[in-house]
């Protein structure tokens, strides 16, 4: 191994250790044993069955909407209206929990499918109104997330809520058939990891393996080249939209059927921008999708304990990720200082830049 | 492999946190229990036995150990605890019990709401606060009442208090819901509603009242009634007007706080109310927008007032205009329920307390208070004590009969007086007020 690839090897390594330090710092700011708010993180993270499912739990659809925001943004796609396609899903798989009665063998694909289907339609929006009517899918993305979450308040507060009137909290929980069967009495199905290792695997083969993979590259690295050499931009941006869109959704039919057992409002709260974090602090690599993203969950799971133990405020967790996501992009642009040798684009790496 | 090495460097990441974990860790300085630091640090291979041993640790030394030392409880707020309102007034009760019981000690966790924390559960939050010792939970919001019946089941031998639930209550509509480890407590806001009620009837020159709705369920149109009935009893008896004549309004914005694009906006619904020719607002809402709005009226030379809600200090934003301020006071009932808890005496009880009405200010008697503004003329505040009097020794009962129901058929008879339970589930808003009843 040479000199430049170790330290292109060891170079991601940097940002997470220098956002671990400016945390350790912040905490001797507020006057706190950085070493105690560690370990409570950790062990709030870890620190029992119990817990691990929880993180599991939460992993999932954020492992979903991160694989769907690989699509987009290999297609050079800003899909920041993830959080209100995870929003559309979750209301999508209700509407059928609500309404349908049937076994779960055929309630719980339905609910699968109309959570696909509705988060796919709402991304189908954002991309005909970005090839059709020039709106960047930034603008109308956080439009339509505003969109979904006041529909999914309409909903649990009207035609939706529970009979003993709205509390805004949700509504009534659904029958058992609908939700998705669960390990042990926590929040984590298996059913719902199995769904998410085949969606990675799907992706994983589609853009690296496929002509449809290809085509989104050359769209997402030059639009107008692309378009020259036959890509169909139109198409194209409105099916890998669609795509994350089908995800996200499927995210949100986690959140409903099984972290809760009902709609509930801002079901998402903030999942589809994390995973946008994910995304950017696995530098668009798949790979490391599943990895960012359970790491994420772990800090974010083990910050409630970190609260309960020192009362410091447990948006520590979430400083810690979002510091992360800073410094990375601030380091990350190492590829320019040179160390990189030039390796042939391997063909298991899926990466985009 | 390429993958190999992503591998690598992965798991490099993983124990970089982990070691820098452990060694920032000088010794188990805190009172944390022993069996806790093996389990975070060993992945893999033995963390099962791990826990196990963990687990049994935490069920045999634990109970024993905070017995010997004190008092540890839990309490989990909807909101954040500096929001001068409901989760702020919940984090002060449990801060009087910590100062006023010998050896208890308080964890709070603040803003447990799916928007602030959506990885954040009830049952994960009362898992930790159990594996600390708590012997004791106090859930602070209507929001998690049905969550803490899943936890007290959990844990048969702890404590829950569902603040505002109605599950522990032999004669409510979901009795025999909640395990025997569960109870409820209510301070009875509804006298201190009809004390609001009766000073804005007191103040308004043209009889027209608006109140500031947050969403529509049992609680809320009991209470906005209960102001409703204050109003209609000083207006007609101390006022001289004609109760008939009495407009109130209520607005409904949707939810406990403005949310952009969501709720009605309450400084618009404020302004709305004025235009349209209130000139008192009663505020129902954990915000404080009525009183702003008011004042700024006030400030373009307007004769309005207003009766903020929640929190004691609430009429500081205008002093000029402020009626008075309903507010609620956990401490006393928290500090009860926590020394009957601790002494093993506590069974489970739905309480829905009175207030003190010796001196409604008293907070460390009183569960809900009463703090005359400083708008209150002479006048009007000999006529509110009067009032005030009488409801304190039941003379004055605004709940008797008749009262007839919005879609006009008739709730309470002439003469006779609400039960408990009829106050509580009030199924819809009175005869002679404006607003939609759900």
């Amino acid at each position: 191994m040479s000199r430049s690839s170790w330290l292109e090897r060891i170079w991601p390594l940097v940002p997470v250790v220098a956002a671990l330090l400016f945390v350790v710092f912040l905490l001797l700011g507020f006057g706190a044993e950085p070493g105690t708010a560690l370990s409570a993180i950790i062990d709030g993270a870890f620190g029992s069955t119990d817990k691990v499912l929880s993180v599991t739990a939460f992993w999932i659809p954020l492992l979903l909407a991160s694989i769907g925001l690989m699509v987009t943004f290999t297609a050079g796609l800003w899909n920041i209206g993830i959080e209100g396609q995870l929003a559309m899903g979750a209301i999508g798989a209700s509407a059928v929990a609500l309404n349908v009665n049937a076994p779960p063998y055929i309630l719980i694909p339905l609910e699968i499918l109309a959570a696909m289907a509705a988060g796919a339609l709402w991304a189908a929006i954002g991309g005909v109104l970005k090839t059709r009517g020039k709106v960047h899918e930034i603008f109308s993305g956080l439009a339509l997330t505003n969109l979904a979450i006041i529909l999914t308040n309409y909903l649990i507060s009207g035609p939706w809520q529970p009979p003993e009137g709205g509390s805004f909290r949700g509504t009534a929980p659904f029958q058992d058939a609908a939700l998705f069967p669960r390990l042990l009495e926590s929040r984590f199905s298996p059913l719902t990891l199995i769904l998410t290792l085949i969606a990675l695997a799907v992706v994983a083969v589609m853009l690296s393996n496929t002509f449809w993979g290809l085509k989104l590259k050359a769209l997402g690295k030059n639009p107008k080249s692309a378009f020259l050499l036959g890509v169909s931009s139109e198409r194209e941006t409105i099916y890998a939209m669609m795509f994350c869109g089908a995800l996200a959704g499927l995210g949100g039919a986690v959140r409903v059927l099984s972290w809760f057992d009902s709609l509930r409002q801002s079901i998402s709260g903030g999942i589809g921008f994390l995973a946008l974090l994910v995304v950017m602090l696995a530098a668009y690599r798949l790979l490391w999708v599943p990895f960012i993203a359970f790491f994420f969950s772990a800090v974010l799971n083990g910050s409630i304990t970190l609260q309960l133990r020192t009362q410091l405020h447990s948006s520590l967790g979430g400083i810690l990720t979002g510091v992360l996501v800073l410094f990375v992009l601030l380091f990350g642009e190492y590829k320019k200082l040179g160390f990189r040798r030039e390796p042939p684009e391997t063909p298991a790496e899926v990466s985009h830049e | 492999m390429t993958s190999k090495k992503t591998w690598l460097i992965l798991s490099l990441l993983m124990i970089t946190a982990l070691l820098l974990a452990a060694c920032g860790t000088p010794a188990p300085a805190v009172e944390e229990p022993v069996a806790e630091e093996p389990a975070a640090e060993e992945p893999a291979a033995e963390e099962p036995a791990e826990e196990e041993s963990m687990e049994e640790e935490m069920e045999e030394e634990e109970p024993m150990e905070e017995m010997a030392e004190g008092f540890t409880f839990g309490i989990v707020l909807v909101g954040p605890r500096n929001d001068r309102g409901w989760s702020q007034a919940h984090a002060e009760g449990a801060e009087y019990v910590a100062a006023n019981m010998e050896g208890a000690e308080a964890i709070i966790f603040e803003s447990l709401n799916p928007a602030d924390k959506p990885e954040a559960t009830l049952e994960g939050v009362v898992d930790e606060m159990v594996a600390q010792g708590a012997q004791m939970v106090i859930t602070t919001s209507d929001e998690f009442e049905e969550d803490t019946v899943g936890v007290a089941e959990k844990y048969p031998d702890v404590t829950f208090i569902s603040i505002s639930g109605d599950d522990a209550w032999a004669d409510g509509q979901d009795a025999g819901k909640a395990p025997a480890n569960l109870g409820n407590i209510m301070g009875r806001m509804p006298d201190m509603k009809a004390i609001a009620g009766c000073a804005a009837a007191l103040a308004t020159e043209n009889g027209n009242i608006g109140y500031l709705g947050p969403l529509i369920n049992f609680e809320t149109r009991r209470l906005a009634a209960s102001a409703y009935l204050g109003a209609q009893y000083c207006y007609e008896n101390y006022a001289g007007g004609d109760p008939a004549a009495l407009q109130f309004t209520v607005t409904w914005i949707g939810f406990w706080f403005n949310i952009p694009g969501v709720t009605l906006d309450p400084t618009e619904v404020s302004n709305n109310f004025f235009d349209t020719g209130a000139d008192v607002i009663m505020s129902g809402i954990d915000t404080t927008e009525g009183i702003d709005v008011a004042g700024q009226r006030f400030d373009a030379g307007e004769a309005v007032w207003s009766v903020p809600y929640d929190f004691e200090a609430a009429c500081d934003s205008k002093p000029e205009i402020c009626l008075g301020v309903p507010y609620f006071n956990w401490g006393p009932a928290y500090l009860d329920t926590a020394m009957e808890v601790a002494g093993g005496t506590w069974t489970q009880s739905w309480q829905w307390i009175p207030p003190y009405w010796p001196d409604l200010t008293d907070n460390s008697q009183t569960p809900v208070g009463w703090i005359n503004g400083p708008a209150l003329t002479a006048e009007m505040q000999a006529n509110l004590d009067t009032f005030i009097a009488g409801l304190a020794d039941g003379s004055i009962n605004v709940w008797e009969g008749p009262i007839v129901l919005q879609d006009g058929t008739e709730y309470i008879a002439e003469g006779a007086a609400a039960s408990e339970s009829e106050t509580w589930y009030l199924p819809q808003l009175l005869d002679g007020m404006d607003g939609p009843s759900e």
